[in-house]
């Protein structure tokens, strides 16, 4: 028996290797479509962008940013359709019109225009004092680290129209 | 490597006479199967308990798409089957596991009961495996309502209208299980609630006794 334990592998150990791996084999097999059913939602490509919707007439709009809130269709799985209001704040740059998503880009609570009287002429964030220029840069020594996103603008027919949002493509030549 | 973390913890704490304790007793020559082929029918208690785990898990694993929700039940459970990776793998195996559960256990049962296994000192077990075995036909009957589908719905109709057969408080047996006059939706969060929490918690209980009274008075003799 000594010289069979010289050669390295000894029947136990062996068996124990085998009984292992047929175990392992086992639970993987049970384990694998559960673990790939639990992450899936991690694996799935961002959804398709959904249309652009009627917001505002463009007559409402001026050169000072103002709040305007709409709803807009969001697909929620099983849930289907579900009408979801959203904010932008919308203001004309010349001819251009230009939509800024409120959601502060730090940690994501709402912004206001003109919200703190220090600093006139800014977008201000309340929860930790993060401030944006009027394009939407993030004011640097404040907590965000990028500017405010952009919607998807179109205007016809008078009426200005929001699709998705994007990121900032104004603040960087500002 | 894994020998070494394995001594690094094992000399703090000392692990190894634990799972000794649980993985290492010797195994009669009549209850394996290499030696008398038909010992095979002392797998049936293991085997219930195999499927048991994997009731378990793929449960775990469904509530996390699952409502349980009279408007969004059935469209979670179509969704989760048919839209998510694997849906129709992990539902499947809860589906076909729960009967397969009981047919286990019910060989189980004619197993112990022909060898007369379930004799002095052996009673309490018995008694304990007969709880496990209601315990499981509860899990069977709450969780067949949870699709929220027609044959769901009428299958927990008439369930409940068995039970309603009970003389005296067969009325208040109905409520109690409804959780109302109708079928509706607080049946669903209740059976939910049952199905998940309340018997899986009363089968964790039966079967740590069932086990620990097998591994003290050791399996019946042979016939």
């Amino acid at each position: 028996m000594s010289e069979r334990n010289n050669k390295g592998v000894s029947r136990r150990q062996f068996l124990n290797y085998c009984l292992t791996g047929v175990g392992g084999f086992l639970a993987a097999g049970m384990l694998a479509p559960m673990v790939k059913f639990a992450i899936d939602p991690a694996l799935q490509k961002a959804g398709a962008a959904g249309g652009k919707v009627p917001v505002a007439s463009l007559s409402e709009i001026t050169e000072e940013p103002k709040s305007i809130s709409f709803k807009k269709k969001i697909v929620d799985v099983w849930t289907g359709e579900q009408e979801t209001p959203l904010t932008a704040w919308i203001y004309k740059q010349g001819d251009q019109v230009i939509a800024l998503s409120p959601i502060c880009k730090h940690l994501g609570c709402t912004v206001n225009w003109n919200g703190d009287e220090k600093h006139k002429e800014q977008f201000f964030c309340p929860c930790h004092l993060g401030r944006y220029e009027k394009n939407g840069k993030n004011v640097p020594g404040t907590p965000p680290m990028k500017p405010l996103d952009q919607y998807e603008v179109e205007v016809k027919d008078g009426k200005i129209l929001l699709g998705e949002v994007k990121a900032n493509k104004i603040a960087e030549g500002a | 490597m894994i020998r070494k973390m394995y001594d690094w913890v094992d000399e703090r704490l000392n692990v190894t006479p634990m799972w000794r304790d649980i993985a290492d007793h010797e195994v009669p020559e009549h209850v394996n199967p290499a030696h008398h082929f038909s010992a095979f029918v002392y797998c049936f208690g293991g085997l219930t308990f195999f499927i048991t785990v994997i009731q378990i898990l793929s449960g775990m694993f469904l509530t996390m798409y699952y409502v349980p929700d009279i408007i969004n039940a059935y469209e979670s459970v179509k969704y989760l089957q048919n839209e998510v990776a694997f849906g129709v793998i992990v539902r499947g195996m809860h589906h076909w596991g729960a009967s397969l559960v009981i047919v286990m256990m019910f060989l189980h049962t004619l197993r112990v009961f022909f060898q007369g296994a379930y004799k002095r000192p052996r009673e309490l077990n018995w008694v304990v495996g007969m709880l496990i075995f209601f315990v499981m036909l509860g899990l069977g009957f709450t969780g067949y309502l949870l699709p929220w589908d027609n044959k769901a719905y009428f299958a927990t109709k008439v369930g409940i209208q068995i039970a309603e057969q009970v003389p005296f408080i067969g009325g208040f047996i109905k409520t109690l299980l409804q959780g109302g006059p109708i079928v509706g939706a607080e049946t669903l969060a209740r059976f939910f609630a049952i199905h998940v929490f309340f018997l899986p918690g009363a089968l964790f209980a039966l079967l740590g006794a069932h086990f620990i009274m097998i591994r003290r008075q050791g399996i019946s003799g042979p016939l």
